[in-house]
């Protein structure tokens, strides 16, 4: 361990091994470092970002969704009710038609009821002029007792 | 060696002699016409080829996908930053303070791993290579004070120039004279003593830490190879069993050590940033 001029030169080397560091070795690993860091960190806020943008939209379907199936909802109530009602009217038109029908028939057999009525009145009346003809034997003159008979018919009635 | 095996001290003082420009062990403990040529070779040749991955992966860097390399380039480089902005409080002196911690650790951590290679490999090469068996050759530039303390007054002359700088030429004089003890005038003295104490303090420390464990790691690895060295089945068995034991513990040595420095570097010069 003696010491001798080495030293000097040692110390003049460490100065410049120091120099080429600081000169060429440093700078661009410390700017690539940095550059990767800020990258990384836009990186890191992109995905943030897009994070965010995935749940506003998740929550942006969820709500149209909701609003879908509302007016679905409207749409079929609106449907229903419409439903009933034609069937009502329907209902109401039928049972009208139906009503009108039965109106018609029975005054159709009311007028065919007293139609036959006459018919028989009619009858009756001829067996009666009839019988009474024969009864009288030419004393009643069917021209000249036609008021009478008429009158007599009238009653019947 | 050649002719006949060396006794266990001559063994480990030949490993402990530098490769110098005289070609003989130095004798003065002080020489400066000396120059350590195996420290110097082995501490540049280091630090060019640390630096020439590093450029690359810093070439190659993009803010893309990282690959393996330029990823535990970055690590380290993040790992270097992080501790930097902990102990220096100022971004401008960080533009070099970081790159000069991050060159510090790097280049010690492959000074120290130098020490990994068996202890007889790239000495017996040497030997071969020049053919003079008795050349020296020292491979670990951390485990040759020199090499330390150089990087340790390094770090000094940074203390100086940002006490200077940001205190200003006035203020740090002043500093020198009124702290740690205040600002009596009977105080000058010590205070100035006390501080001329602490920068030597720090320095040789900074420096002599490194040292001494390296140095410590490699001398106990040319005892593993004695062990080995006596060729019998004790010493082949406890050389496996200690050199396995002792490299795998100095692992952790030698990334300690690498760590300590950039650390102590680190807060040394934030300490130059602060005002007592």
């Amino acid at each position: 361990m003696n010491l001798n001029a080495t030293l000097i030169a040692q110390l003049v080397v460490f100065f410049i091994l120091a120099w080429v560091t600081m000169k060429f070795v440093w700078p661009p690993i410390v700017k690539a470092l940095d550059e990767r860091a800020k990258k990384i960190a836009d990186g890191l806020a992109a995905a943030d970002k897009a994070k965010a943008d995935l749940s506003h939209a998740e929550k942006k379907v969820v709500e149209e969704l909701r609003k879908a199936r509302e007016s679905a909802g409207d749409v079929r109530g609106a449907a229903e009710k419409q439903a009933a009602t034609v069937i009502d009217e329907a209902r109401a038109e039928a049972a009208r038609i139906i009503a009108q029908a039965r109106e018609a028939a029975q005054g159709e057999a009311g007028a065919a009821a007293q139609r036959a009525k006459e018919a028989l009145r009619d009858q009756v009346a001829n067996l009666a002029v009839a019988g009474a003809e024969r009864i009288l034997r030419r004393e009643i003159n069917a021209q000249v007792h036609a008021d009478l008979l008429a009158n007599l018919k009238q009653e019947l009635q | 060696m050649a002719t006949e095996a060396p006794t266990a001290g001559e063994y480990i003082v030949h490993h402990l002699t530098h490769l110098n420009s005289t070609g003989h062990a130095q004798k003065a403990v002080i020489d400066w016409s000396v120059w350590n040529l195996d420290t110097l070779f082995f501490s540049i040749f280091l630090g060019v080829v640390t630096l020439f991955f590093l450029i690359r992966a810093a070439n190659k860097a993009t803010a893309g996908v990282p690959g393996r390399f330029q990823a535990a380039v970055e690590i380290l480089v993040e790992m270097v930053a992080d501790q930097a902005k902990g102990i220096v409080h100022s971004a401008e002196s960080r533009k070099f303070v970081a790159p000069v911690a991050l060159t510090v650790f790097l280049w010690i951590f492959v000074m120290n791993s130098m020490d990994f290679l068996p202890v007889d490999l790239l000495p017996k090469i040497w030997q071969v290579t020049t053919g003079d068996s008795h050349a020296y050759l020292r491979v670990v530039p951390t485990a040759d004070l020199n090499g330390t303390l150089g990087m340790s007054i390094g770090v000094l002359l940074l203390c100086l120039y940002y006490n200077i700088k940001i205190k200003g030429m006035s203020g740090w004089v002043h500093e020198l004279f009124t702290a740690p003890f205040g600002g009596h005038p009977l105080l000058y003295p010590v205070n100035f003593l006390m501080q001329m104490i602490e920068f030597l303090a720090k320095t040789v420390s900074h420096g002599m830490r490194l040292f001494g464990n390296m140095y410590a790691g490699e001398l106990i690895f040319m005892l593993i190879a004695l062990l080995g060295g006596t060729a019998t089945v004790f010493g082949f068995v406890g050389h496996i069993i200690a050199g396995s034991i002792w490299a795998v513990f100095h692992i952790l040595i030698v990334a300690l050590q690498a760590f300590i420095f950039m650390m102590l570097t680190l807060v040394y010069i934030g300490q130059a940033h602060e005002s007592h």
